[in-house]
Parts: structure tokens; C-alpha cells; sequence
């Protein structure tokens, strides 16, 4: 597939200034299950993989040196296949496993430090984790399973009550405070996991395979239910999955794990567009294209007119252009409609304005928007399709052939970064 | 053979412990001997106070409250007959017998087997020991019991506890460490200390299978009494024993099937309060 080598560049960041901004600073961590593990340590720095260590000391590396930060605010997924390492990672964070090695900064402070007490109040009050299978707690109701992490804090019970409810509300409880866990579907019972994680108030959210055992669909509605909430909350959240369409959906950005190393961290695009090695190749090639390019991967410039210009530019326009209609648009390039070529003529001819005969009815689309839900509107679209942000601003137009070029995957149709930096430049300007 | 390998005279250490034992705190078990033996008698009384047929609706609608109408109904009716047949006193000592060693066999073996279900070292201690406790026979139990506390009421009391706290011990440990490990990772994150994690999660959960142990004291201590009738304790294994001594089979079936009848009530109550969170949806695994 051509299009994955051709941007292979990664954008480089500018890290100094990002710097401030680490929510999560992991240096070099490491967990090895088993005795021996100093020796296995020894053998890990001398650069021995892993299979070479566990056949000299008998000692499996769970996770091997890895480093990552992690921004305030973002969902940063950790993917790989099982046995990866990637839900030993996610403990090494809170130490529910403790690693053999390395530092781990939340903030700045290193927990890996910490003694107990301090342990137990970062848990209490800076992280919350969400499990693979829910583990709600059978004996407690749906309201006293979200108040557990600030019954065990000592907040008296109209006040972690009352979190609890307004948790539940939030993702989509109210009502079912006095029920059993036994008595909701999977679905269901993973949103109070999740309202139980959130009632702490944390600012950091660990979700191990959270949604890993729902069916496809409630987890599609959970996913995003997820991304809902992190608007509105703005919460760093960890996500672990083993699913690349999953973590392409929801990610900031990506990790993803092999044998206990990350061989690659990069936004969805950086990995679908530029995988750094063949193994990162392989697990991105089945991708289904039309699932993650957006519009604006694949819209071109838009043939503009301004409104007061009046149809006889518009028409002048449309013949050198070729074209036969073209959009209108304010002077804040704010979209109105289209005319097309015959409207124009009539315009001129009865000494009507371009106002008159616009068609504002347009298909408008979001740079947003994903290419499975483009088929339909482009294809009973009489004329190309706008694309729009939201303050109505012309961003580009999608042509069918631009469509079916990009889902070939065929670089020439591929707008990197999902941006097209002329798109805004009315081509009247330029006349 | 013999002069190659000569003979350790254990049970003469174990005798020479044993007295020694007795020697250094004999008399300060004495005072603990008088307190049980009049603690069980004292009981005994009072309850004798009360019109046996007035008794009987009080423990039938005790066993009414915690479990069923239906238990209930067969409480009655088996208390009647008991003392239809004239071993109401009897009864009433060995039940006493038998709830203080329970009691006893509870409030040492839950903590025991909270503890061992936490620490690793204490399992491999207590396991062992526990193995000892339930394979010696029960007989062996009462000889040191009688130099210790004498002939009565205490030595049967002591050797019933004995005798009836491994199940405890063992599904206490059981029940907790049987708690999932997801539960146990969640109560962890949320950053519960050893105790909270306990005693509102694992415990809570062990609960069943706690009281499935206690079931088991409760019936282990109860094939005890006859065993302990041998050292003096009075109740219905007393008459039992007496009528095998004087090869009586009617007297012999009659206390038995009396027996027969207690067991049935303690252990139907105790099943039931075990698993009745389950019909309530809630605390099942």
C-alpha cells in the first residue's frame, strides 16, 4: 500500500514548551514476574530480549523500559494484542503492581517513591480505574458500589450520597440507585463502574479493556458516551484495549505495545498513516479506510464567488473554471449556497441579483465527518458536497472521484493531517 | 532392632509435659473452669424456669424470624416430641453444651481463619495444625481435658471446641480468599486500607461460606456430646451413653432420635441464614 510510505514524516513537537503540560511522566518502567529478578535487571540493561532473559533466569518481563508521557486532558490508549503488557502497564500506574524499576510522575511526583499512606491517598483521590469485568461489588447496591471509594475516604453519608446520585446521573443512572449489579446488563453494570470511578472526582481515569466485554454495539454507545463525558469533564484518561478500531476511535493518541515495549506512540494518524515498523505495518493494514479518514482527508479547494460580486463574475468564473455551478459565499467567506451556470444566465438576463437565485439547500458536511457516512450524501448530491465548520466557514468541497481515489488508498487523495491549508482561499481573491 | 534403634519414650514426654502444664497453670484454669461450669449451669437453670411447652414456642418462633414459617413448624413439633418423650432437661443441657462450645468455636476460629486467609506464614502454620485437630481421635482430646479442668461440664466443653473449630477456620479462609481478585484489584484503587477491604468487602462476600462453616461446628460439636458424657458432661449424650452401658435399645433410640431432631433444627437455621442473602439477589458471586 503506497499511501503508508509516502507520509512517513511525524510531525515533530516542540517538547520544552509541551513539558508543563504532563499529567503523567512514565521514565523507564519496568516489571519482571519472578525471582531472579535483579539478575534479569542486569540482562535487561545489556540489551537481551525478552525471551532470552525468562530462558536465563526463569524470570518473565511483563514490561520492559518503557517510557511515555501523557498530556492533562488527553485519552491516551494503550493497544496491543494479549500478553502485550499492556494491563500490567496500566497497574504500574496506581501500583497495583509494583514495578521492579523505573519512575512513574503524576504531576511530578514519583508514586514509585511513595510509602503507603501517600500511595493510598493518590488512589483515593487522583485516580480512579475502571475494570475489564466490571468488578461492582455484589453485596452493595448500585448507589453504595459508587459511593465505596468516598465511604472508605470518610465522607459522611449525605455527602458521598449525593456525589454518588449526581455520578449516576451523569452517565445515565438515575433511578437505578437501589438496585443490584446482578440485576443490570453488562452495559449497565459498566456504567457504574464508571459512575464509581467518577464520583471520586479524579483528575486521572485508568480504564482497563473497559468496554472489552460489552457487545458491539452498547460499546460503540459507550465509547461514545466516553468521548461525551470527556468534553465535558476534561479528564486525562488511560484507555487500554486490545480493539485498533477502539483505540482509534477514541485516542488522542495511540501506544501501542508489543512483548511488554511500546513500539510505537503516535496520534491514530501517525500510526495508520506512518507505522514505524512492519509489525505496527501488520496491525494496522486490515484497517477499514473509510472508518477513519474524515472529510477533510479527502476534500479539495472550493470554487468560490463572493455574493456582491454580482452574477456576471459568477458566470465569468464558472466558464474559465469549466465548471458548471459555483458555491457563494459572504465576505467572511461564510457559506450562502450555490447558483449554477443556467440560474446565472437567467439572473443577468432579467437583471436579478446572485441572491435571487441561489439554492441555499445544500448537503453541508463537518471536516469531521467519516467517510462511511459520506456515501450516501455524495452520492444523491447533484453537485459536489460543501464542507463547513462551525461557524458556517467554506472549508472545501468532496468530489465522488476524490472518495473513491482515497479509499483505494491512493495517496494523491489523502490530505495529510485531515487539514488542507489553501482550502480557505476563495479562488476570486486570486482573479 | 531394638538395640539399634532404641525406643523414645514420647508418651512418657507428652505425660511429663502435660503435668508440668497442669502444674504451672492448673489453678489459673480453675478459676476460668468455675466461671464456664457456672455460666453453663447458670443457663441451664433459667431456662428451666420456663414452662418447657412456653419454651418451645419461643425457640420455634426464634427459628420463625430467622428462617422459615416451615423450619419453624418442624421446631415446634420436634421440641414437643422431646419432651413428650421426657428429655426436656437433658435437652436443654446439651444445647446449652453445644451453643457455648460453638460460641466459643466461632469467636477463636473466625479470627483465626481471617488471619491465615491474609498471611501466607500463618496458613502454613495453622494448616497442619488444623489437620491435627480433625484426624486425632476425639477421645484423646478429654484425657488431658480431665486433668486440666477436671471432671463436668468444661472438659466436654473444651474438647467440643476443639473438635468443631477447624471447619470454621477452614471456610473462613476459604470464603475470603475466594473473593475475585477484580474485587479485590477495585477495593485497592480506590485506595481501601486492609481493613476497610475486610470488613466491608471480603468478609461481606465470605459470608455464605462462613456460615456454611459455622453449620459444620455447629454439627461437629453436636456429635461431641456423647464423647463428652464420658468426662462427666450431663445432656442427652449422657443418657445415650448410660443406655449403652445398660443395653438399653428403646432409651438408646429415644435420645438418640432426640438428637436426631436438635440437629436437624440447628442446621436448618444455620443453612438457611447462610443463604439467604441469595434469594435477595444480592450477595452471590
Amino acid at each position: 500500500m503506497n499511501w503508508v510510505r509516502v507520509f512517513r514524516t511525524v510531525r515533530s513537537e516542540d517538547m520544552s514548551e509541551e513539558y508543563i503540560n504532563k499529567k503523567i511522566v512514565v521514565k523507564d518502567a519496568t516489571k519482571i514476574f519472578g525471582k531472579n529478578s535483579n539478575r534479569a535487571i542486569q540482562l535487561l540493561k545489556d540489551g537481551k530480549t525478552k525471551s532470552e532473559i525468562l530462558k536465563a533466569t526463569g524470570a518473565t518481563v511483563g514490561v520492559k523500559q518503557v517510557s511515555f508521557e501523557v498530556n492533562e486532558g488527553e485519552i491516551f490508549v494503550i493497544m496491543g494484542l494479549s500478553g502485550s503488557g499492556k494491563s500490567t502497564l496500566v497497574r504500574l500506574l496506581n501500583r497495583l503492581i509494583d514495578p521492579t524499576m523505573g519512575q512513574i510522575l503524576l504531576d511530578g511526583k514519583d508514586i514509585v517513591q511513595m510509602n503507603k499512606e501517600q500511595l493510598r491517598d493518590v488512589r483515593r483521590k487522583k485516580i480512579g480505574m475502571v475494570f475489564q469485568n466490571f468488578a461492582l461489588f455484589p453485596h452493595k447496591t448500585i448507589v453504595e458500589n459508587t459511593e465505596y471509594g468516598l465511604e472508605i475516604q470518610g465522607v459522611s453519608k449525605k455527602e458521598r450520597n449525593e456525589k454518588a446520585i449526581e455520578s449516576l446521573r451523569l452517565v445515565g443512572l438515575a433511578g437505578y440507585e437501589d438496585q443490584y449489579p446482578k440485576q443490570l446488563s453488562g452495559g449497565m453494570q459498566q456504567r457504574v463502574g464508571l459512575a464509581r470511578a467518577l464520583a471520586n472526582n479524579p483528575d486521572i481515569l485508568l480504564m482497563d479493556e473497559a468496554f472489552s466485554a460489552l457487545d458491539p454495539l452498547i460499546r460503540k454507545d459507550m465509547q461514545n458516551e466516553l468521548l461525551q463525558l470527556h468534553h465535558d469533564m476534561q479528564k486525562t484518561i488511560i484507555f487500554i484495549t486490545h480493539d485498533l478500531d477502539e483505540a482509534l476511535r477514541i485516542g488522542d493518541r495511540i501506544a501501542l505495545m508489543k512483548d511488554g515495549e511500546i513500539v510505537q506512540i503516535g496520534s491514530p494518524e501517525e500510526i495508520l498513516m506512518s507505522p514505524s515498523n512492519d509489525y505496527v505495518e501488520r496491525f494496522v493494514e486490515d484497517v477499514d479506510l473509510s472508518k477513519v479518514l474524515t472529510a477533510g482527508h479527502i476534500m479539495k479547494k472550493a470554487d468560490t464567488v463572493k455574493v456582491d460580486r454580482g452574477p456576471r463574475v459568477a458566470l465569468r468564473l464558472m466558464k474559465h473554471l469549466g465548471i458548471s455551478s459555483i458555491y457563494v459565499v459572504d465576505n467572511a467567506n461564510r457559506l450562502l449556497g450555490a447558483v449554477t451556470a443556467q440560474d446565472t444566465v437567467e439572473a443577468i438576463e432579467s437583471e436579478k441579483s446572485l441572491n435571487d437565485v441561489i439554492i441555499s439547500d445544500l448537503p453541508m458536511i463537518s471536516p469531521d465527518t467519516v467517510l462511511t457516512e459520506l456515501f450516501d450524501v455524495v452520492s444523491t448530491a447533484s453537485i459536489p458536497v460543501a464542507v463547513i465548520n462551525e461557524e458556517r466557514k467554506l472549508q472545501g468541497i468532496i468530489i465522488r472521484g476524490a472518495l473513491i481515489g482515497a479509499l483505494s488508498g491512493d495517496n494523491e487523495f489523502i490530505n495529510k493531517d485531515g487539514t488542507m491549508d489553501s482550502a480557505a482561499q476563495p479562488i476570486t481573491e486570486v482573479i | 532392632m531394638d538395640e539399634l534403634l532404641p525406643r523414645l519414650p514420647f508418651a512418657d514426654w507428652i505425660d511429663t509435659g502435660v503435668d508440668w502444664l497442669v502444674d504451672k497453670f492448673g489453678t489459673g484454669l480453675d478459676g476460668f473452669a468455675d466461671v464456664l461450669e457456672g455460666a453453663v449451669e447458670g443457663t441451664v437453670d433459667i431456662l428451666n424456669l420456663v414452662p418447657s411447652i412456653l419454651l418451645a414456642f419461643i425457640f420455634a418462633l426464634i427459628a420463625g424470624i430467622i428462617s422459615t414459617r416451615k423450619i419453624a413448624f418442624f421446631s415446634l413439633i420436634g421440641l414437643l416430641f422431646i419432651d413428650y418423650l421426657g428429655y426436656w432437661y437433658p435437652m436443654l443441657q446439651m444445647l446449652t453444651l453445644v451453643l457455648t462450645s460453638v460460641i466459643f468455636a466461632l469467636v477463636i476460629g473466625i479470627p483465626i481463619g481471617i488471619l491465615s486467609s491474609q498471611k501466607a506464614g500463618v496458613r502454613k502454620v495453622v494448616n497442619p495444625i488444623l489437620d491435627l485437630m480433625q484426624t486425632m481421635p476425639a477421645f484423646v482430646y478429654l484425657i488431658p481435658a480431665i486433668f486440666f479442668f477436671n471432671i463436668g461440664v468444661v472438659p466436654g466443653v473444651v474438647a467440643s471446641v476443639i473438635f468443631a473449630m477447624p471447619p470454621t477456620i477452614r471456610l473462613t479462609m476459604l470464603g475470603i480468599q475466594q473473593v475475585p481478585k477484580d474485587l479485590i484489584e477495585a477495593t485497592e484503587a480506590f485506595g481501601s486500607t486492609t481493613w476497610q477491604r475486610l470488613f466491608r468487602i471480603q468478609i461481606p462476600l465470605a459470608k455464605p461460606t462462613i456460615m456454611a462453616g459455622v453449620n459444620q461446628s455447629i454439627m461437629l460439636s453436636l456429635s461431641m456430646v456423647v464423647i463428652a458424657s464420658m468426662v462427666g458432661a450431663p445432656g442427652l449424650g449422657e443418657e445415650v451413653y448410660r443406655s449403652v452401658t445398660q443395653l438399653k435399645t428403646g432409651v438408646g433410640v429415644e435420645t438418640g432420635l432426640s438428637i436426631v431432631i436438635v440437629a436437624i433444627i440447628l442446621d436448618r437455621i444455620t443453612q438457611y441464614a447462610g443463604n439467604r442473602k441469595k434469594k435477595l439477589g444480592g450477595n452471590t458471586l
